[in-house]
């Protein structure tokens, strides 16, 4: 494996004077992270993590291929069954195949999560992050502000109310849609609860983690190496994609690896709430709902378990994950 | 106390009345623009459509949204939050005080257990980097964090009450201490706080070890171990000074969701606390209690935040609180 060139055509990416005069390290940390990832894939916790993660996410991407059953095929002849051949983890209290709902449950996480993370996390946090962090002043004050607002109330109560009171109108706008383009598929698909979801995490997902890069290029920004970029006559974008980004670039890798498992518990909550992914559309979250209260934990405590088991191994292969990253990331560790 | 501080205090407070305004009037839009109101809610769909018309009329719920939020905040800033529908014509605060309460004990007594073992057992993990115990209890720490309150309360449901039949199952017990009511005395009161200990303690750790083991590496770390400090000196005076700036801000996060962080531990067990309140409040469309609840987290929440950020301010004196430029 080599590691990524940096095309010396593009005049953007051509060395800085300081880089050249060896101010800065000219190794660009895009080097550094591929021989990190060989290094990462040489310890064993974190290949059984990815495993996990590779396994759980598998199993959702390719639910409709390999679910031996649909999330909602009941069968009350069956109820609360034994594993057995055709039911490989027994069935629910209406005789639903526990396997299959998992694995279709496995498909919501995947699709909220991703969703979520990407838009919340990778392109609000990021951004925002390093300009509050970098420009300081009025744009600093603005976003934190801003932040400050979305993040004022702890996230669970606004999740809370946007998805009981919003759903009704993202349905009135997937019928719209649909009346449009007539694809007549988007609300029976669930589409408008799994849209809501992950929008109100993206939402409030960017706070966290823009506060974490600013505070991380608050401390930066006053580095020799930022000054004498600033002196050779760096642009402000070039120093904040070039230069910040890639210092907190490791900061933002063990934060994504760890808010795709937070958004996924996230998820879960909502659903089991009642207020998240709708009935009948399979989420761990309603797995779990209809598996709680004493007499099912009594009587049938595989119902809690399947997704118990799931949920937690997803949730800690990521911190898992994480962690290793950290661990190799680190650079005084090595 | 630095001469900006007090400046940079003030000028964060002035933002918190705006702050309050704009989330008071997202929720209070929300609220009334969800599907359904109490009035028609508590009257059941067999009820007359007049007389529910005429109860809202009454009760000013068919004015517009802006009019009814401008005579919201006209009363609150005056003092008077509401009254809540159910139980029915109770003053927001006595609703919600006896119900912060529940949540506060549970949390402040979850919050001292873990944080008296969390971070000196974050601080032996790293210190013992290199032997056995070192990747042991970091697998504990990520195993306990990794599972969700919504799968241990079950889980620990059916080993300590069904299967032990040591604890009762949920619910919530008052004794008068002193004309005080405290729950945390009962036995119903170990499930909630052993199931939020374990979710925080861990976490703790973790942050702890990590931070700990960057600080040791540090160059001051030698210099001071190599003035011939003795360790434990050099770990509390040095190591745990410096390790400690994050685990603050996890103090002010865990204070900021006080409320939020309840609400599945509550609902799972009935404990009668500020998080089930707000998810009763929400569906059964108790305006104006949920209203007082989200305000009155939005304050702690900004509070926290402040705190936090003045904190950063004072371990790390490279972040200049509210310096221009630079």
């Amino acid at each position: 494996m080599s590691y990524l060139p940096v095309p010396p055509t593009d005049p953007s990416m051509r060395l800085s004077e300081a880089e050249a005069l060896g101010v800065v390290e000219a190794t660009h940390p895009l080097r550094v992270r591929s021989r990190i990832m060989r290094r990462l894939l040489r310890r064993p916790v974190a290949v059984v993590a990815i495993a996990v993660i590779v396994v759980i996410y598998g199993a959702g991407i390719f639910a409709p291929l390999i679910a031996p059953h649909g999330f909602n095929d009941a069968d009350f002849q069956d109820r609360y069954a034994n594993p057995s051949l055709s039911h490989p983890l027994g069935t629910d209290s209406l005789g639903r195949d526990l396997l299959s709902r998992a694995i279709w449950s496995a498909q919501t996480t995947v699709i909220i999560s991703v969703a979520a993370v990407l838009t919340g996390g990778l392109m609000l946090g990021v951004t925002l992050g390093l300009l509050a962090g970098y420009l300081r002043g009025a744009a600093d004050f603005i976003i934190m502000r801003l932040g400050e607002i979305f993040g004022s109330v702890p996230p669970i109560l606004m999740l809370l109310i946007i998805t009981a009171t919003l759903l009704n109108d993202v349905k009135d706008l997937g019928s719209n849609i649909e009346d449009v383009t007539g694809q007549h598929w988007i609300v029976s698909s669930g589409a408008p609860s799994y849209v809501l979801v992950f929008g109100a995490l993206a939402m409030f997902g960017w706070v966290g983690l823009s506060r974490l890069i600013r505070s991380q290029v608050l401390a930066l920004r006053e580095a020799p190496y930022i000054t004498a970029a600033q002196a050779s006559g760096a642009s402000n974008v070039r120093i904040l994609f070039w230069h910040l980004l890639p210092n907190v670039g490791n900061l933002l890798i063990v934060s994504l690896t760890l808010s795709l498992g937070a958004a996924a518990g996230a998820e879960v909550g909502l659903t089991f709430l009642g207020i998240g992914v709708q009935s009948p559309h399979p989420s761990f979250g309603a797995m779990i709902a209809d598996a709680v209260g004493l007499s099912n934990v009594r009587e049938h405590i595989q119902l809690i378990l399947v997704p118990a088991v799931v949920v937690s191994s997803l949730i800690l292969a990521f911190n898992l994950l994480g962690d290793q990253l950290t661990d190799v990331l680190s650079p005084r560790h090595r | 106390m630095a001469p900006g501080l007090v400046s940079y205090i003030l000028r964060r407070l002035a933002v918190v009345p705006a702050v309050l305004l704009v989330v008071s009037f997202a929720t209070f839009t929300l609220g009334r623009y969800a599907p359904s109101d109490y009035v028609q809610m508590q009257a059941g769909t067999r009820a007359n459509p007049e007389t529910i018309d005429r109860i809202r009329e009454e009760r000013g719920l068919n004015d517009p949204v802006y009019e009814q939020y401008g005579r919201y905040i006209w009363h609150a800033v005056q003092g008077d939050f509401g009254t809540s529908v159910k139980p029915r014509g109770v003053p927001v605060s006595d609703v919600i005080f006896p119900r912060l309460w529940v949540t506060v004990q549970i949390n402040l007594l979850a919050l001292v257990f873990s944080w008296l073992i969390g971070i000196p057992l974050g601080t032996l993990a790293a210190l013992k980097r290199g032997t056995w115990l070192d990747p042991f209890a970091i697998g504990v720490f990520l195993l306990v964090a990794s599972v969700p309150v919504l799968v241990s309360v079950p889980l620990l449901q059916w080993f300590f009450v069904l299967k032990l039949h040591l604890l009762p199952s949920g619910g919530w017990s008052d004794a008068s201490f002193f004309g005080v009511d405290l729950g945390i005395f009962s036995a119903r009161a170990i499930l909630p706080v052993l199931v939020l200990t374990l979710a925080s303690v861990a976490s703790l750790a973790r942050y702890m070890r990590a931070q700990v083991l960057e600080v040791l590496d540090q160059d001051f770390v030698r210099t001071a171990r190599a003035k011939g400090l003795r360790g434990d000196v050099v770990v509390v005076r040095h190591v745990l000074r410096n390790a400690m700036l994050p685990i603050v801000t996890i103090f002010g996060f865990e204070l900021a969701g006080l409320i939020g962080g309840s609400i599945f531990v509550e609902t799972l067990l009935g404990i009668p606390g500020m998080g089930l309140l707000f998810y009763e409040s929400v569906t059964a469309r108790n305006y104006d209690v949920m209203m007082a609840i989200v305000l009155l987290g939005t304050t702690i929440f900004v509070l926290a935040m402040l705190a936090v950020d003045i904190a950063y301010g004072f371990i790390d004196p490279r972040v200049r609180l509210g310096g221009v430029g630079g």
